[in-house]
């Protein structure tokens, strides 16, 4: 990477969002929507907006950018491209069209943003979408993302928040790309860990969604931001709680290095103090509370299965070549929302 | 005192100039670490707590914040357990798993519960004395991978597990069995008859 284009990454992807409390305080204050059709709106922390058009369709919509988290412009379009569509696939649906939403400084070079674009709309192309138009401005620093549109049958929408007891969890991508991507900016990402991670984000989650759609799904969302922890989280209702198996977590090489080095985020520990008092570590490991906390820049599927699917599930999801696992389960309430155990 | 102004920083930043001047540093030395953001003060405090030194903050006059690592200088925390009130009971404890099920009504909701229970007994202060397997509870110890893991964490923290071999033979799991030993009706009814207390789910 030449060095004019250092300036590029300030630490951007996933780590970029807002925390979940500061969120939390915000939403709360605004009116709710109150047309029916609506059917999945912000009342829940669901991935995208579902909205019925008639008994048999029904359309999601999502939006995500981001600052890059990286050098290269192309792999940073992909990346953020992947991100953005992901969401559609969390929701059960089938991406459609997407927007480009760009921010650019007016003097940055051309190349750069020709790079962006064309990452990403490889990416969109890749999805089975149509790229139909975006909307740039002229800011100080470099964001991109996409607004996607995609449909779905109105009965088999994947909420994230309606897992049943007994049900495992699959988890359909690797922890730790935060961290890793993290020991990059500061030069010590080895080659081999950066070049996983960028497979990893730039993976399609719509591999995933469609391996699964023959399992009976009761409830799906996208690993990003808020870290494994923050998401499963949010799957979670007072009637029941998670148990997270720390050895069946799968993880990036190098990421509990990063960790081990104190290659933190601010989104981890904003994450980590949200969780407070709602997630029990029954294993004492730092460095694994650490990576289960870390934003994931387009982070996997987290799926919630019955249990006689689940290893039949997993062996097709890990077919598709990213490490993935049956990270845990939905247990009777116990006395947090996730207990994380060896 | 060395001093690091890592103001205007972003994570990881502050926390790779701290190891930086902790590095340089000796042992006993304290470093004192500027930083504008609540966040970066705790990214400091897990680090330094990481690498056992002492560790103090607060907000500077012009408020941003300060954060001061003494390298090797963590106080002990204790470890003593506080005592607990509640009079201990007499004898042993035993817990007896009858069924793969917990209570009636529905299956696969019983089974859920079961499972979490044998769980929740891995997450408890003091584990039992003995679990008792038998009829459809061999199958928690031969066949459930979930209730075999938990149940050989209690084995490992002291609780003897027993299976009944008929009802192991009867399923036929014998082989199957996973998890601590087989036993018969006599040893059955005397751990229950000398038992201090038995639960059962």
């Amino acid at each position: 990477m030449e060095e004019t284009n250092k300036l590029f990454c300030k630490g951007g992807g996933c780590t970029a969002k807002l925390g979940p409390a500061v969120l939390e305080r915000v939403l709360s204050r605004l009116p709710r929507p109150t047309d029916e059709q609506l059917l999945v709106g912000c009342e829940s922390s669901d991935d995208a907006a579902v909205y019925r058009l008639t008994d048999d369709i029904a359309v999601v919509q999502t939006l995500d950018f981001f600052p890059p988290m990286l050098e290269d412009p192309y792999l940073f379009g992909q990346i953020a491209a992947a991100n953005a569509l992901s969401d559609i696939w969390a929701m059960g649906g089938t991406a459609k069209t997407a927007l480009n939403i760009v921010c650019f400084p007016e003097n940055m070079d051309l190349n750069i943003l020709g790079a962006i674009m064309t990452g990403g709309s490889e990416k969109v192309s890749e999805a089975g979408a149509s790229l139909a138009g975006g909307h740039s401005i002229a800011d100080s620093d470099v964001k991109y993302g996409l607004s996607v549109m995609g449909t779905v049958h109105p009965d088999k929408i994947r909420t994230n928040n309606t897992c049943r007891i007994g049900d495992c969890l699959v988890l359909t991508k690797p922890l730790g790309v935060g961290l890793i991507m993290t020991a990059n900016r500061v030069g010590q990402a080895k080659q081999e860990w950066f070049d996983a991670a960028v497979q990893s984000m730039t993976t399609l989650n719509r591999w995933a969604c469609e391996t699964s759609m023959p399992y009976e799904v009761h409830a799906c969302t996208d690993v990003t931001g808020f870290g494994l922890l923050g998401h499963l989280r949010e799957m979670i209702q007072p009637s029941y709680s998670a148990v997270v198996r720390a050895d069946s977590v799968p993880m990036l090489d190098g990421a509990r290095w990063c960790a081990e080095e104190f290659l933190l985020t601010a989104a981890a520990q904003r994450t980590r103090n949200f969780l407070n008092g709602k997630v029990r570590f029954a294993v004492d490991d730092f460095v694994l509370e650490e990576v289960l906390f870390d934003p994931q820049t387009s982070g996997g599927l987290l799926m919630s299965v019955p249990e006689r699917q689940a290893d039949a599930l997993l062996a097709d999801i890990r077919a598709l070549g990213l490490p993935c696992g049956i990270i845990g389960s939905i247990v009777p309430r116990m006395d947090c929302d996730i207990i994380v155990t060896k | 005192m060395t001093t690091v102004d890592a103001k205007g920083m972003a994570c990881p930043f502050p926390v790779v100039e701290a190891k930086k001047a902790m590095a340089q540093a000796a042992e006993g030395e304290t470093i004192r670490v500027l930083v504008d953001n609540e966040i970066a003060v705790q990214n400091l405090t897990k680090m330094a707590q990481q690498k056992h030194c002492a560790v103090s903050d607060g907000k500077t006059e012009d408020g941003n914040y300060f954060v001061e690592i003494t390298l090797g200088a963590q106080t002990t925390v204790s470890t003593d357990e506080p005592t607990s009130c509640q009079p201990a009971p007499s004898g042993k404890t035993v817990v007896v798993l009858s069924s793969d099920t917990m209570g009636s009504g529905n299956d696969e909701l019983g089974h859920a519960l079961m499972k979490g229970f044998v769980f929740a007994l891995t997450q408890m202060d003091t584990v039992p004395d003995t679990v008792l397997l038998y009829n459809g509870g061999a199958k928690l110890s031969s066949e459930v991978p979930e209730t075999i893991a938990d149940l050989k964490k209690l084995e490992e923290a002291g609780c003897e597990v027993l299976t009944c071999g008929t009802c192991l033979n009867f399923y036929g799991l014998t082989d199957k069995l996973s998890v601590g030993s087989v036993t018969n009706m006599y040893v059955i009814c005397e751990t229950m008859s000398q038992a201090g207390r038995v639960i059962r789910p």
